[in-house]
């Protein structure tokens, strides 16, 4: 079952050599097997930094108070965890705007007949607001990064910052490839709009954006939340 | 039967279709850029293969100087990153570029352009990994790289930065490639074709998709971490900053251990494909051979440990993983049986291609006899880090991989050629090889469990392990001997060989029903496929009469594939009399790769503190990169129809 | 609608059924999928269990005692799920890509538990 399964019968009867075992897209059968491959990926990552959790010889430290020997001056725990829930928080309504486009982008051509139904229904408006929430859980993760290093935590510091920085690195560059991804439909959308054609396109960058905001959902409990 | 007089190459007089370089360059064509693979990943085997000469020449005796210790340490390195990512795999890939869409009756793979990507990321890639040690400063940290040793702190130079971004290049040519067969297996099999009546090659090819998928991003990020160790001062592998020695190895071989199953299980295909052609049977117990390499496969991912029963990561940790390995045994072995009792009863035919798809089924038993007794913690205790180890694995990569290689390219040549090779060079290169074979490794048993380390560039007289050594050395320089009449018997046979027929070794499956070698098209009509061996149920139905048949009752979803009951097709035409519209071929694919390499080879400059050639190399890099995907994003496939 | 059966179980997979029938009956695809009502119900739920989620962070005895770990993790593992079930529609789709997910978050769950053991984050006693 496809998003426009109608559309590929069509395709298949008139043409016969777009014929395909199982009447589904390839593409969303190609990211299903990426997004098979990120699930190691992560997991790579996410098992390193539980690995080197407690095995940090300096500090600062993610739960714990510092003091000195083992850090310059005394600190507090470095991990923000109201900030980090208000970015989360962020990322997963931007799950929710992203149902929305693809909703918007599939129903492009019904009837719109009620104001409620003309704002959901605008596929723009939701790639819009899928981008600006993943820019600003981008945001959030710079003030954070950037704040940890004023305090004294770099890539290099310990094995916490070297194994967080790395895996929420990634995270966060997997997150920028999504808005660059939305943000070019955004573009092809007010070029020349978004129809049920595409819903095909839509559904694959969506299926990578939920990806993302899932994988985030491990990191936030494993890292912030478990101590 | 050929309508055609000039000779049936590439050459394309007869078919339109372009020749020259750029054709080359541009081209999406599945067999096409099989053929590259295949030429690219000889010229590496033959080069690892020097490699390998000149340790063997610097161990024929006790205290020989041919070498420096630094150099040995490049050449064997360089030898096993060569033989495992340069020379096996690609060779598998050769094969899965050619042969999977015309064994499940397809045109092409499902995205053709990203096949081309593949492609060349792995030629420029293996470049750039292979050329650094005619510099003398080839990756010299072993294939497997163990942290701490290729860490900044241990290995300043260059060397383990040409590894590190080397391989980060080859998986992202693997990955893609992997995601293109998947999407091609699962969608693009003719009508009829379930998943049971794949042939094995195919078959075994899709778990090997599967094993790149899970296990290559493991060992990304395992460089990943060694990378910025060594470019940005991270301690993943800083034992100072309490890191953990053992980090490198598990994550390595959590990878590594699929590996070596993505390195066998397309030689044991296309060992299933050889023995019942030249049998004249059907493959014995084909569900059992399915349902085993499965297995092997899910396995593959619960053994790794094995590698490091020397560490002390306690009996617990050892016997589960011992229990494992000797677990993953079965299924391998069942394999052997069904292989022998596929040719009991068969009328044997002794081409090239059975002589080597035999010498595997023989020569691999051998090696994973010594690989069940490597399982057992405690005598691995004794063998590990021996030749002994070295033993087992030359016999199943070498018995294995290389055996059911040589056995594809023999029986696969007159298909992507369209001439015979030579039978009588073959069996010359056979024999000559399996001595040759035998004798280089045979000994490393015995000087292994006389205690012979491995990695060492030289050894004192009188431990017992002189005449072994110079026994193997023998073997492996008459094994330059059998591999240059393979490679006379390869060019000349492409140039001068006997025109080849269609089927020349009336085998059973889709690929042998078209001309050879195939049009640009593959099929003129795809086929309605009825069984595991469409051909067969042509010409010789008693073959098959046992194997479960479909006659007719398609579903509405298959009749509307436009599809025709299996047939031969004879007839070279060009696609566009039939009107099949062909992928583009085009350039971007090549650009994003080199814009790739680019990237990385800026990386290299950070190292040397040059920040401006760093920036430089991966700015133009990123925007070549930007540019030309958007590029290749926004264009289309296929000319509009 | 029936969407009120769908909701506040935290287990989308039960409580979606009777909300599909209805979609399944009103859709002119005569498809299976998740209707705007169940999306804002599925990010409800994700904001409820964040919120149960950081506020049990900060009761000290909570934290401190045996259930603070597998609450998190099983709290964590149902907006997994629900994400993936119903954004992803991988409950409507073809069961082609449930195998094609669930297979590689086998192996590496699998894999990530294996590792605790093996560096000693994780342990079993044997015996008495």
């Amino acid at each position: 079952m496809s998003a426009s399964p109608a559309l590929d019968h069509v395709h298949a009867g008139a043409h016969g050599h777009h014929y395909t075992t199982t009447g589904l897209d390839n593409r969303k059968i190609a990211i299903w097997a990426f997004i098979g491959s990120e699930c190691m990926l992560f997991t790579s990552l996410i098992s390193t930094y539980l690995i080197y959790k407690g095995r940090s010889v300096v500090g600062p430290f993610p739960h714990e108070a510092c003091a000195p020997p083992a850090c310059a001056t005394a600190l507090k725990p470095i991990l923000n965890i109201p900030i980090t829930s208000a970015s989360t928080f962020v990322l997963l309504m931007s799950s929710l705007a992203m149902v929305l486009a693809l909703a918007a982008v599939e129903n492009r051509n019904l009837p719109k007949l009620t104001t409620g139904d003309r704002i959901l229904g605008s596929s723009k408006l939701w790639l819009w607001v899928t981008c600006i929430l993943g820019a600003t859980f981008l945001g959030f993760q710079s003030f954070e990064f950037t704040s940890f290093v004023h305090e004294g935590l770099s890539i290099r510091t310990n094995l916490f910052g070297s194994s967080f920085f790395t895996l929420t690195g990634f995270h966060g560059a997997h997150v920028t490839a999504g808005v660059i991804w939305l943000g070019t439909l955004l573009a092809i959308d007010y070029k020349r709009g978004l129809g049920p054609a595409d819903a095909i396109n839509v559904d694959i960058a969506a299926l990578y954006w939920h990806f993302v905001d899932v994988v985030w959902i491990a990191i936030f409990t494993l890292i912030y939340l478990i101590r | 039967m050929a309508t055609v007089a000039a000779s049936p190459t590439y050459a394309g007089s007869h078919s339109g279709e372009a020749t020259g370089l750029w054709s080359w360059l541009t081209t999406v064509d599945h067999k096409r850029i099989g053929v590259l693979y295949l030429y690219t990943s000889l010229f590496f085997f033959l080069f690892g293969g020097l490699e390998a000469v000149v340790i063997r020449a610097q161990l024929a005796g006790p205290n020989k100087h041919l070498v420096s210790a630094e150099m040995y340490n490049q050449l064997f390195t360089m030898h096993g990153t060569t033989m495992v990512f340069l020379a096996i795999m690609p060779l598998s890939a050769a094969f899965f570029n050619f042969l999977i869409p015309l064994q499940i009756g397809a045109r092409d793979v499902a995205f053709p352009r990203l096949n081309a990507f593949s492609y060349w990321v792995y030629a420029f890639g293996g470049l750039f990994i292979t050329l650094p040690i005619f510099f003398a400063v080839a990756p010299d940290g072993g294939w497997f790289g163990y942290a701490p040793l290729t860490t900044r702190q241990f290995s300043q130079g260059l060397n383990i930065d040409f590894w590190v971004l080397g391989l980060q290049i080859l998986g992202i040519s693997s990955l893609a490639a992997a995601f293109n067969f998947i999407t091609t297996i699962i969608n693009l099999r003719a009508p009829g074709m379930n998943l049971m009546r794949m042939p094995m090659f195919t078959w075994m090819s899709f778990v090997v998709q599967f094993l790149i998928v899970l296990a290559f991003p493991v060992i990304t990020i395992a460089l990943v971490f060694l990378q910025f160790d060594r470019f940005f001062g991270t301690n993943f592998y800083n034992i100072g900053a309490g890191g953990d020695p053992l980090l490198w190895q598990h994550l390595f071989w959590i990878f590594g251990h699929p590996e070596v199953y993505i390195l066998i299980l397309p030689a044991f295909g296309l060992v299933s494909e050889v023995l019942p052609t030249n049998s004249k049977k059907p493959l014995f117990g084909y569900p059992v051979m399915v349902y085993s390499g499965i297995l092997i496969g899910f396995l593959g991912f619960g053994v790794w440990a094995h590698h490091m029963f020397s560490v002390g990561m306690g009996p617990i940790a050892d016997t589960v993983f011992g229990l494992t390995t000797l677990l993953i045994a079965i299924p391998t072995g069942v394999k052997i049986f069904n292989w022998i009792f596929t040719m009991w009863g068969g009328s044997i035919r002794f081409t090239a291609a059975m002589k080597f798809a035999i010498g595997l089924v023989a020569l691999f038993t051998i090696g994973g006899i010594s690989g069940v007794s490597h399982a057992s913690p405690p005598a691995d205790l004794q063998q590990t880090d021996t030749y002994y180890i070295v033993a087992h694995f030359h016999y199943v990569l070498f018995g294995g991989s290389i055996m059911g290689i040589f056995a594809g390219i023999y029986h696969y040549f007159p298909k992507m050629f369209g001439r015979m090779m030579s039978e009588r060079l073959g069996t010359w290169h056979f024999w000559l090889n399996f001595i040759a074979m035998n004798l280089t490794f045979f000994p490393m048993h015995f000087s292994g469990l006389l205690g012979m380390p491995r990695r060492i560039y030289t050894y004192d007289a009188g431990q017992g392990w002189d005449t072994f050594n110079l026994i193997s050395s023998i073997g492996a320089f008459m094994l330059v001997f059998s591999t240059a009449i393979f490679v006379w018997n390869f060019f000349r046979s492409k140039s001068n060989g006997p025109i080849a027929p269609d089927n020349p070794w009336d085998a059973a499956t889709l690929e042998w029903s078209i001309p050879s070698p195939p049009p640009e098209y593959n099929f003129a009509e795809i086929p309605l496929v009825e069984s595991r061996y469409p051909l067969w149920d042509l010409t010789h139905p008693e073959r098959t009469s046992e194997i479960p048949h479909t006659h007719g009752g398609w579903s509405e979803h298959e009749k509307e594939a436009d599809a025709k009951p299996v047939h031969l097709e004879t007839e070279r035409r060009t696609a566009k009399e039939l009107g099949i519209p062909m992928p583009l071929p085009t350039i971007k694919p090549l650009i994003v790769a080199a814009s790739i390499i680019i990237m990385f080879s800026g990386l290299l400059f950070i190292h040397r503190d040059d920040k401006t050639m760093a920036f430089t190399l991966i700015g133009v890099g990123a925007s070549m990169l930007v540019g030309f995907l958007y590029a290749w994003l926004l264009s289309p496939l296929e000319e509009a129809h | 609608m029936a969407q009120k059966d769908s909701a506040p179980q935290g287990h989308g997979e039960h409580g979606g059924a009777p909300a599909v029938a209805h979609a399944a009956a009103h859709d002119a695809d005569a498809h299976a999928h998740p209707t705007w009502k169940q999306y804002k119900w599925v990010a409800l739920i994700l904001l409820l269990i964040t919120i149960v989620e950081v506020w049990v962070y900060y009761i000290p005895s909570f934290v401190a005692s045996k259930l603070f770990v597998p609450a998190l993790l099983i709290m964590s593992a149902v907006k997994f799920a629900i994400v993936v079930l119903f954004y992803m529609h991988l409950k409507y789709d073809a069961r082609l890509f449930r195998a094609l997910f669930t297979g590689p978050l086998i192996i590496a769950v699998v894999t990530l538990i294996s590792l605790m053991f093996l560096f000693g984050h994780l342990a079993v006693r044997i015996g008495s």
